[in-house]
């Protein structure tokens, strides 16, 4: 297959995007990445391509678009058969499905809101992001990964956005692994998968990619 | 072994509605327990730790939640009669696109319809509108959006149409005014049993509403 038959609308700091891109690689999709410019001018192709929220990721096979992270690993989940990202048995599915709802509402939100926030505020949006570590941590329980023995799609959703922890970690002055080391033995082992080594981006990356939008923010 | 199955719910809300429609369109036998949500069921806590909110669907004694991901599963189980999801992966992305877009938009600005006032309201009812004629766009020239028969993106939609006396009185707002094709579309899916025996009455929503809003002190 061409690699222009997959084209992905990126952004190198977007765990949204990291999730479609770990995807693709885990079914071993050639695809073609063209970086979004989301502060200097969205590209005509992304404002056409999702004209309701006019964000990355897009996903574009054969020219049709799709649009919504979750949604996109998806489609890649039910177009690519090989390897599987979701149980077959449909209530394990409805499970995993409802995870990925919990991540998608609370993650990265409660995360955004620690470098958001300073003081009071500060120490409430921590607490709450840990709260939610918490939670993921007893779901995840004694497994290798959220799927189970294998790496699957609640993996890939959480996995990305954890390139944006230490973001956190550093303008909060806390440590994930302080308070939920399961999760962080979770996060290692994920790192040890080619697939996801090669997508996500250096963490201090994010970091300085945080100080830098807080000034374009105007925010202290 | 027969399928048991039971819902948790709450009359007025549209979550709860998406489950009723789908299981009527599907056939399947259920037990329907409308929650106090003032002062919630040992069942529904222990069915739904994570959020406490209905609808959950037990099937089996074991619990789905969230309205949409329990459609999916309702689809997936009970799937030799009316198909919710195409088979074809690009139009369920689609769909399911569409669903999330109703989620996201449909209940919060549909809720500051009737809580909020002045500037807020004005700029809520040019949301709620645009929202409206997006999907309008999107179901085009079709009779449902999941084509000739009720589909995910109808199933997750149309309960909101039992809040529209909600919406509309409390602001001088019009849908069927502005956007007449997606009215047509209403009534093309209340003429579907399954449908309007899963939505209750505009009036008795809207009564519902005015009780909360008075006890809240919105006025």
């Amino acid at each position: 297959m061409a690699t222009e038959d997959v084209v992905l609308l990126d952004c190198w700091a977007s765990p949204y995007c990291m999730r479609v891109k770990i995807a693709l690689e885990e079914k071993g999709i050639k695809y073609e990445e063209r970086a979004e410019d989301l502060f200097g001018g969205k590209s005509e192709l992304l404002l056409t391509s999702n004209p309701v929220y006019a964000k990355v990721p897009v996903l574009l096979h054969k020219g049709k678009p799709l649009c919504e992270s979750s949604i996109i690993v998806g489609y890649i989940e039910e177009t690519w058969a090989s390897p599987p990202l979701l149980p077959s048995c449909p209530y394990a599915r409805s499970q995993a499905k409802f995870w990925v709802d919990y991540v998608d509402k609370k993650l990265f939100d409660a995360g955004g809101n620690i470098w958001r926030t300073k003081g009071e505020a500060q120490e409430v949006a921590i607490k709450d992001f840990i709260e939610v570590l918490k939670q993921l941590e007893k779901v995840l329980g004694d497994k290798d990964f959220f799927g189970g023995d294998s790496f699957g799609f609640v993996d890939i959703i959480t996995i990305a956005i954890t390139s944006w922890f230490l973001a956190f970690e550093k303008f909060g002055n806390f440590k994930v692994e302080d308070h939920t080391p399961k999760l962080s033995a979770w996060i290692n082992r994920c790192m040890q998968r080619k697939t996801v080594a090669k997508v996500i981006p250096d963490p201090e990356k994010i970091y300085e990619f945080v100080i830098n939008l807080k000034k374009m923010m105007g925010m202290e | 072994m027969a399928d048991e199955v039971v819902l948790l719910d709450f009359w007025p809300s549209p979550f709860g509605m998406r489950l009723r429609i789908a299981l009527a369109e599907k056939g399947i036998e259920y037990e329907y327990k409308d929650e106090d949500l003032r002062n919630k069921s040992p069942l529904l806590l222990q069915m739904n730790p994570v959020h406490k909110k209905i609808p959950v669907l037990i099937h089996n004694g074991k619990p789905v939640c969230e309205s949409l991901v329990a459609l999916q599963y309702i689809d997936e189980v009970w799937n030799d009669k009316a198909p919710l999801l195409p088979s074809d992966s690009y139009l369920r992305a689609q769909a399911r696109f569409w669903a999330d877009f109703v989620d996201k938009k449909i209940y919060d600005i549909g809720r500051k319809l009737w809580t909020t006032k002045g500037e807020e309201y004005d700029a809520a009812k040019k949301d709620f509108l645009d929202c409206i004629g997006l999907l309008e766009g999107e179901l085009g020239d079709k009779s449902f959006f999941g084509g000739e028969t009720l589909g995910f993106v109808d199933v997750a939609l149309i309960p909101f149409y039992s809040w529209f006396l909600v919406y509309e009185k409390s602001g001088n707002l019009s849908v069927e005014a502005e956007h007449p094709k997606f009215i047509a579309w209403v009534k093309r899916c209340m003429e579907k049993e399954s449908v309007s025996k899963s939505l209750p009455e505009q009036e008795k929503v809207y009564d519902f509403a005015m009780l909360i809003r008075k006890k809240h002190g919105i006025e």
